[in-house]
């Protein structure tokens, strides 16, 4: 047991495990906190939803914990045994189904999203909320698949949609079947607005590539937690194709915001009470 | 997903020959992006008649790399949406090198509403190595941009057909790639990221591309037998750019045998159709 959580650098050095994936050490009593750099006590970040007590900053938390914050208590989940079945038979480094096998061990869900049914300050909703830490949050065919039943399960029950995203965006290993993931949601969001049921899409951090290019930005409302990294294009990939530095903040909560691509940014110990003003407001 | 960011794609005039030995779906890549494949201007020079073409998102400006007209297809009108990569230098510099910017899907988009309203088919030529990854892009929504597309065009009330000629280039071409069917040239290629960026995120090599082109499944067979396609239009041998004539004129046939078909549709039939057909795309369940 250390005292000091190690900082990023430290995180190159650590040794590989059998698998051959680097794990972050967690057992650090105190923690560095990335906004402001100063220490702070573990729990003490966590019982504050991992917003810096000092600096505000957001650091993310897991699909779970997502809607322990959002929902009121006991929800509902659904389709939890949706699995790839690994389309392409694809193989990087290693085998793409040994991948979803480590990632379900480690993140203890099946895929990077979780959908449920509950109640939003007595208000009940459809959500699915995205885990960042299976495969970057990335959307393959299961993602594609818990969302379209979620959004129908709306339509059937006249209840509204929040998705709340954090994903790198569409799932390389999948190939085309996930780029086509994003038709088919929009699609499915097509018909939700058709019949007048509010969605609101929550953008956390990360929110890029076909996620964004899809249904995180086509909420009735576009809400988004401060400070998170959201844009079609990967700030690294802009970088190489303009061949210069991009500017301080640049794909930020707030400079969406200044060019008028949300509707607010929510800090996250608002959020659930935003939500159920707004959703009061649409209707829902 | 990355965008399709290609700064090493062959320039003009550089010899694109594979080697002999490549992997069928490198050779493929290498076709797809041939400096002398026909693009969609030609497509529309040798398909249509009477081309008028429309401008402007009606918001920011025009984008070249994406040509919105009116036009007739064997006398039937039509409303063509299509992304063109331009020829030489100049033209490839005023297309932006075939990748769109907002304003191109929202002229995109305007076109095709146009079409709906008035009842008329459209019909779309993807072809671009990906949306434009810039700071202005960003800035002006390009995810909002693409996104808003993919639910608009499941709700036109028209046949739309679909066209990947060249690359199909993620979200990029996608964008204006929902139809009620979906064409795809022999030797085109569809691909949620570009072999070059996924080799780099793999191998950390972008070296590595023609591996990573085959684990991809890009091929227009790959796409059919993922039923993520209806259906793959032939190229003369030695591909397009060896009979572009010819390659239009195959694609002609399948034109008009779709659009034969769609147009027997109502509208809501049209909607429901297109919805059912990407609503069961990825149904890969363990």
């Amino acid at each position: 047991m250390s005292w000091f959580k190690r900082d990023k650098p430290a995180e190159e050095k650590l040794p590989k495990l059998g698998n051959g994936e680097r794990r972050v050490r967690t057992e650090g009593l105190w923690q560095k906190c990335g906004g402001c750099r100063q220490i702070i006590w573990k729990k003490d970040l966590e019982s504050n939803w991992n917003v810096c007590p000092k600096c505000g900053a957001h650091s993310s938390i897991d699909a779970l914990t997502r809607l322990k914050l959002l929902l009121d208590r006991g929800y509902r989940q659904f389709d939890t045994g949706l699995r790839s079945s690994d389309p392409l038979g694809f193989v990087d480094k290693k085998p793409y189904k040994d991948r979803l096998r480590d990632m379900e061990q480690s993140t203890g869900l099946p895929d990077a999203i979780v959908t449920a049914e509950g109640c939003i300050e007595g208000r009940t909703v459809q959500i699915c909320s995205m885990e960042p830490k299976f495969i970057g949050g990335s959307m393959g065919c299961v993602v594609g698949e818990k969302i379209a039943r979620a959004i129908e399960r709306a339509i059937e029950r006249r209840q509204p949609l929040v998705i709340v995203s954090a994903s790198g965006g569409a799932r390389m290993q999948e190939g085309a079947v996930s780029l086509m993931q994003m038709a088919k949601i929009s699609a499915a969001l097509m018909r939700l607005d058709e019949v007048r049921l509010p969605y609101i899409s929550v953008l956390t951090d990360p929110t890029t590539g076909g996620v964004t290019a899809s249904y995180a930005m086509l909420g009735d409302l576009n809400i988004a937690e401060p400070g998170a990294l959201i844009g079609f294009a990967g700030p690294r990939v802009i970088e190489q194709t303009i061949r210069q530095k991009l500017p301080e903040g640049f794909q930020r909560s707030e400079f969406l915001l200044a060019h008028g691509m949300l509707d607010a940014v929510v800090p996250r110990l608002e959020l659930k009470a935003y939500l159920a003003r707004a959703l009061e407001f649409l209707g829902g | 997903m990355e965008p399709e960011v290609n700064p090493d794609a062959p320039a003009e005039g550089a010899a694109a020959a594979p080697a002999p030995e490549a992997h069928p779906a490198w050779c493929r890549v290498q076709l797809a992006r041939h400096p002398k494949r026909p693009h969609a201007v030609d497509y529309i020079q040798a398909l249509f008649t009477d081309f008028d073409e429309i401008h402007g998102d009606r918001v920011f400006g025009d984008d070249a790399a994406i040509i919105a007209g009116m036009a007739r297809f064997e006398g039937r009108p039509v409303m063509v949406v299509a992304e063109e990569k331009g020829r030489d230098t100049k033209q490839r510099l005023h297309r932006n090198f075939g990748m769109p910017k907002p304003e191109g899907y929202r002229k995109a988009l305007r076109a095709m509403q146009l079409a709906s309203k008035f009842g008329r088919p459209v019909i779309t030529f993807l072809d671009t190595q990906g949306a434009y990854p810039g700071i202005d892009a960003e800035e002006r929504g390009q995810g909002e941009a693409i996104a808003r597309n993919l639910r608009e065009m499941a709700r036109l009330a028209v046949p739309v057909i679909c066209v990947v000629i060249g690359e199909g280039g993620s979200g990029g071409a996608l964008g204006v790639g929902v139809g009620n069917t979906v064409l795809m040239l022999e030797n085109a290629i569809y691909s949620v990221i570009s072999p070059e960026s996924c080799s780099t995120i793999i191998y950390r090599d972008r070296a590595k591309a023609e591996q990573a082109a085959a684990a991809l499944r890009l091929t227009a067979e790959d796409l059919l037998a993922l039923g993520l396609i209806d259906t793959i239009v032939p190229e003369p041998p030695g591909g397009a750019q060896e009979d572009p004539a010819a390659a239009a004129e195959n694609l002609r046939q399948h034109l008009r045998a779709c659009l034969d078909q769609l147009s027997a549709f109502g509208p809501d039939h049209l909607v429901e159709h297109r919805y059912v057909k990407f609503r069961k795309m990825g149904n890969f369940f363990a």
